[in-house]
């Protein structure tokens, strides 16, 4: 076909009286968006190819650049809107399922948006985090349910292995192979430092990372890529994953042409094939197959570690969690319908599962309905975007959040959403030399730190205002929350009052 | 001595460096005004053959051989420090031949420019330090 129907979506516009040709734009722009013209002394650019990551816009030193939306739209349509038409048109000339990457980005609500918290005033002092102390470390894990004593009548004190959290926050799976070794050095770095866990996600540890394992979440995905004794050995804790929020229901294909080098090695497949986690884990059908993989994961690990069990958040969410409080796992992640992907088929990311929020009170409270809640931790990610989301996922109920796209934003990622082409210009999503290195793991290791520090701050200023000096205090104490502009139904799923009540 | 160091491994070739290290020299506020449309001479430079990468500039070397090579005695050292007397230099470019990784540059005028670690403008701590968007250029002390 020789026509494109599909218009540039986006426009370079560059400030000519600015722009002092240094190249900068040229050199960085891995989709080959700007070039230089030697003859005319002029950069032009190919709008086509551009996927507003604003790489060049960041680095040009004159800020001569930016990039705009481009107006040149089809005719106005509320039904068939642009997106919808355009994406008509790749499909009618591939013939393939569209992939998207990062999460959904369509205007869904977001209920921490019409949630609200309490604050202390008159009648119960609010605390100062600056001359108090503060407590915002969790214990992730199975509690034991009564005080127990040996024959002496000392009490004993071994407990289910624990994670211990100095801020109630993780950085969730993303595999070695979907993000690179840089960011993982980040993510490792930053976690040890900070007194926090980071997730391997399916694709190995890498040999290098095994320093860190004391902070270090080892995953099992159903691809069980990397997975060997000293895999599940170098963790603390170990994460059976059954789903993800970007894609509840299928699994996960790494194109062979990422599977390079170190890649290969740590996944254990050979060079250049694809890596397809199946939808399903062929040996789970059930509740009893899941314990199953459970106690067979906790026998190899000597039940010296936790075992994670993470689920997308989908319809039946509060009944899969009690099932899973009943399987010997030691913690649940529930991942909601937001969370981010390095490749989703854009039909499911967009339109499969629901908000983790919704997903989170029901599951709070069905296990401590059935009286099952401290069999398990929770934690809930997708889509946790600052330190207030994080204090209303904890009042819901939650003990910890993962936050991943939060993290890769501190890396430097854009949220171009184009993770699946592999030619991330900053270095996060892609396994090109020459991309890679342009994440620095001691700058980005540093911005991590930095952005867990400032919620942590913000954690504690937040639980002052209500009165509250524990993370322990707030768990559930979805009085401090209040909902505006939600009906009925919804709050009583989130189990808080309307603003005003 | 605090120098400058470059480490090849994060060195993106960017050289935006270079620009940095000559806008410095022009003392101007903004960089678009100071360089649009100038041929650039930035004392630091990258060596790119397209797979390493890496900015090179003065090692302030300890017994510096282009100081050892001026015949009118513009080059000294001071502090540390390998400095260039502007109005002795006769221009001849010896020491341009002989440093042996291309740190002095011949410049408009007669005399040749090199890396002063931004001691001779306003930049404070080095220009192409400061503006390395990967922490590939440090200026730090080594032993």
């Amino acid at each position: 076909m020789s026509i494109n129907y599909i218009y540039p979506e986006y426009e370079v516009v560059r400030n000519d009286a600015r722009c002092i040709r240094c190249r900068v734009c040229e050199r960085q722009c891995a989709n080959e968006v700007h070039s230089y013209d030697e003859e005319r002394n002029l950069l032009i650019s190919d709008e086509a190819k551009c996927v507003n990551c604003k790489r060049c816009v960041t680095l040009c030193p004159t800020h001569a650049l930016k990039i705009v939306k481009s107006d040149c739209r089809f005719k106005e349509n509320a039904n068939w809107t642009d997106d919808t038409i355009r994406e008509i048109y790749k499909q009618a000339e591939s013939g393939g399922v569209l992939l998207s990457s990062m999460g959904n980005p369509k205007p869904l609500p977001v209920y921490w948006d019409k949630i609200l918290i309490n604050a202390s005033q008159v009648t119960n002092p609010s605390i100062d985090p600056l001359r108090e102390p503060m407590e915002t470390k969790v214990f992730l894990g199975k509690k034991p349910d009564k005080v127990k004593r040996d024959e002496n009548g000392n009490i004993i004190c071994k407990t289910s292995p624990q994670l211990e959290l100095s801020i109630p926050i993780m950085f969730s799976a993303m595999s070695y192979g979907s993000i690179s070794y840089n960011a993982h050095a980040s993510l490792a770095r930053a976690a040890t430092e900070l007194g926090i866990y980071y997730n391997t996600g399916e694709g190995g540890l890498h040999e290098d990372f095994y320093q860190y394992g004391p902070n270090t979440i080892v995953q099992v995905a159903s691809g069980r890529f990397g997975v060997h004794k000293d895999y599940l050995e170098a963790g603390a804790a170990v994460e059976i994953k059954m789903g993800q929020g970007a894609k509840p229901g299928i699994g996960g294909h790494l194109p062979g042409a990422k599977i390079v080098g170190d890649v290969s090695r740590t996944r254990m497949i050979p060079e250049g094939s694809d890596a397809i986690s199946p939808a399903p884990h062929h040996d789970i059908y059930s509740i009893e197959d899941l314990r199953q993989l459970v106690y067979s994961l906790k026998e190899a690990t000597e039940y010296k570690k936790p075992v994670i069990v993470k689920v997308a958040a989908v319809h039946n969410i509060a009944a899969i969690a009690s099932g899973i409080a009943r399987s010997g796992a030691d913690i649940i992640a529930i991942d909601g319908f937001r969370g981010g992907t390095g490749a989703a088929p854009t039909r499911i990311r967009d339109n499969v599962g629901i908000p983790i929020e919704l997903a989170l009170a029901s599951v709070d409270q069905r296990l401590r309905d059935e009286g099952i809640r401290n069999n398990v931790s929770l934690v809930v990610g997708g889509s946790i975007r600052c330190a207030s989301d994080v204090v209303k996922a904890i009042a819901l109920g939650a003990d910890a959040c993962y936050i991943a796209t939060g993290a890769l934003l501190a890396l430097g990622c854009h949220l171009c959403r184009s993770c699946q082409g592999g030619k991330c210009n900053w270095g996060i999503a892609t396994q090109r030399p020459e991309l890679t290195k342009r994440l620095n793991p001691d700058i980005g290791s540093q911005r991590l730190i930095n952005l867990m520090t400032a919620w942590k701050h913000e954690i504690k200023e937040l639980m002052g205002g209500m009165g509250i000096n524990s993370i322990e205090a707030l768990r559930g104490n979805r009085l401090m929350l209040r909902g505006v502009g939600l009906n009925g139904k919804e709050l009583e799923i989130l189990g808080i009052s309307h603003a005003g009540e | 001595m605090k120098k400058i160091y470059v480490n090849e491994e994060w060195c993106l070739g960017c050289h935006l460096c270079e620009y940095n290290c000559a806008f410095a020299a022009t003392g101007d506020k903004f960089m678009s005004l100071a360089l649009k449309d100038k041929e650039i001479r930035p004392k630091i430079h990258v060596e790119d053959d397209g797979k390493i990468m890496y900015a090179v500039s003065c090692r302030h070397c300890e017994d510096a051989i282009c100081v050892k090579s001026c015949i009118s005695g513009a080059l000294s050292k001071e502090d540390g420090i390998v400095k260039i007397d502007k109005d002795k230099c006769i221009g001849c470019l010896t020491c341009v031949l002989v440093c042996p990784y291309g740190a002095l540059v011949p410049n408009e005028g007669k005399a040749v420019t090199k890396c002063e670690l931004c001691t001779d403008n306003k930049c404070g701590e080095p220009a192409c330090v400061k503006g390395c968007p990967n922490n590939a250029i440090c200026f730090e002390e080594r032993g």
